[in-house]
């Protein structure tokens, strides 16, 4: 329940009263707005007064009177639009005329109604006038939240950059600094380490791109009948080297051609990131099983791994941007924290759907589904 | 004899880093990844001072690990590092009495480090 509140300024006592029973009496609802909407009233006589009370109580809806005893309707709109009012005015009058209509408009009134009125037309008219103001506000609150949620975005970001940078900077240091003496083999492993922090960043920087491109829309969706084994098959040959490091077997346990509508790049995405987290968090000489289905309107892909698992406490932040699981286990693995949440953007385009199970220990197994007929319904 | 020191810290690169800038000023050093392996050589008592960050697993760990420390011996010097100063706001520098009362550290330096500044503080507490 939304109590909005309006301003009736209108110097003809009875009209006053009439259009206060008629909002006060009423209740409405806006299509994708939950609230149900009524109205609290206060009512004056003239335009002095009513400058007044808009600057105190900040009403969100004005019912004005154009032809007033003092200063006119006009000339009390002059007065309260502001760059920062939300209110809207709708103008009343008895003498209707498009030059009045017109001047009002100008001044910043949102409708405008003839006297003498139906309680059905005020109040279709006022349904409209609020239905603007709410709208409005509600745009507004989402841009906020958008620019705050952007911003916390990079705020996180900047740290996240920092964090690599600055390990860099100090191995760096010491390398010039000639800590470990004029030796070079001494710093082999400074060199390594940097290394490996400056492919985590290079990391993060390409996820990030293929994030605010999936996001913006930018990246041009293709989408075409392709063979997701194909699809697979490719994305295995790109985790090999990975998976060789490790020690880690990669097997694809169905080979059937599986046929579906969907941006070739898109599942490549997706099942890079799946195969590249089931080697980097297996164990040594670990196994990844893929397993393939394809159902009546859905393609079924899941991958598991003989890695470190995840406790439920782990699972629930795994798809929240930048959040990597810190543990004893993970603490040499490289990674962006930001593969999970590029996957499930992707899915969602598909309207899709992803399963984790995982046990510490044991190992984890992701399932992404994806309805055969929603690649090419519009996000 | 050299002195030993005792570094806590999740990141492993500023430990590598902090471990061979020290060692190169003629210190012993110990390290810790997580707070169970700090609380392990905090109970073993085998270090002259120590140098803690805040954040661990948890945000405020390096402030408990720093009172574990003070609680076993008092006069033992603990450094205290943090890179959220900025980013937070958090601020503060265990200079004043009310500080110290509450953070049982003897100074705080913010990270990145300047090494020198860190070998004088250090000499400092130790002396």
């Amino acid at each position: 329940m939304n109590e909005l509140k309006a301003l009736i300024v209108d110097d003809e006592k009875g009209m006053r009263l009439s259009m206060k029973k008629t909002l006060e009496r009423y209740e409405f609802t806006l299509e994708n707005v939950e609230d149900e909407f009524t109205f609290k009233t206060r009512i004056t006589a003239t335009g002095e007064e009513a400058i007044q009370i808009v600057e105190e109580w900040q009403p969100d809806l004005m019912l004005l009177d154009y032809k007033l005893p003092k200063i006119s309707g006009l000339e009390v709109l002059e007065e309260v639009t502001t760059e920062e009012s939300e209110m809207v005015t709708v103008m009343v009058t008895a003498y209707a005329s498009i030059e009045t209509a017109i001047s009002a408009i100008k001044q910043g009134a949102f409708d405008f109604l003839a006297k003498p009125f139906e309680p059905s037309e005020l109040r279709s008219t006022v349904k409209k006038a609020c239905k603007n103001l709410i709208l409005a506000r509600e745009v507004r609150k989402l841009e906020e939240e958008k620019r705050r949620v952007r911003f916390e975005f990079l705020s996180v970001l900047a740290h996240e950059l920092k964090a690599p940078i600055n390990a860099v900077e100090g191995y760096l240091g010491i390398l010039s600094d000639r800590v470990l003496g004029e030796k070079i083999e001494e710093y082999d492993h400074i060199v390594d380490r940097s290394m490996v922090r400056v492919h985590g960043m290079k990391k993060m920087i390409e996820d990030l791109l293929d994030l605010t491109r999936i996001e913006s829309g930018q990246k041009k969706r293709e989408l075409e009948i392709y063979n997701i084994t194909e699809i697979i098959k490719h994305s295995i040959e790109t985790a090999l080297p990975q998976a060789d490091e490790k020690d880690v077997s990669i097997h694809l346990h169905n080979d059937e051609d599986i046929e579906m509508e969907c941006d070739e790049s898109e599942i490549g995405i997706i099942m890079n990131n799946l195969l590249s987290n089931a080697v980097k968090y297996n164990e040594k000489g670990g196994q990844v099983d893929i397993d393939t289905e394809e159902r009546k309107n859905e393609v079924v892909i899941s991958v598991s791994d003989t890695g470190i698992g995840m406790s439920e406490e782990e699972q629930e932040k795994l798809f929240e941007e930048f959040t990597r699981i810190k543990n004893k286990k993970t603490k040499e693995i490289q990674g962006s924290g930001l593969g999970l949440s590029i996957l499930q953007k992707i899915v969602n385009l598909y309207e899709g759907n992803i399963e984790v199970e995982s046990e510490p220990g044991e190992g984890t197994e992701f399932t992404v589904i994806l309805p055969k007929d929603s690649g090419s319904s519009e996000e | 004899m050299s002195k030993t020191i005792l570094v806590v810290d999740d990141d492993y690169d500023f430990l590598e880093q902090t471990k061979i800038r020290l060692q190169s000023q003629g210190f012993e050093v110990i390290t810790a990844e997580n707070e169970e392996e700090a609380e392990t050589l905090i109970e073993e008592n085998n270090f002259d001072a120590a140098i803690v960050d805040i954040m661990l697993e948890n945000d405020d760990a390096g402030f408990i690990l720093a009172y574990k420390i003070k609680s076993k011996n008092q006069d033992k010097p603990v450094i205290i590092t943090s890179a959220v100063t900025k980013e937070t706001g958090l601020d503060f520098d265990a200079e004043t009495e009310e500080e110290k009362s509450w953070i049982k550290a003897d100074t705080f330096l913010s990270k990145p480090i300047r090494y020198e500044q860190l070998y004088n503080e250090l000499n400092k507490l130790m002396d």
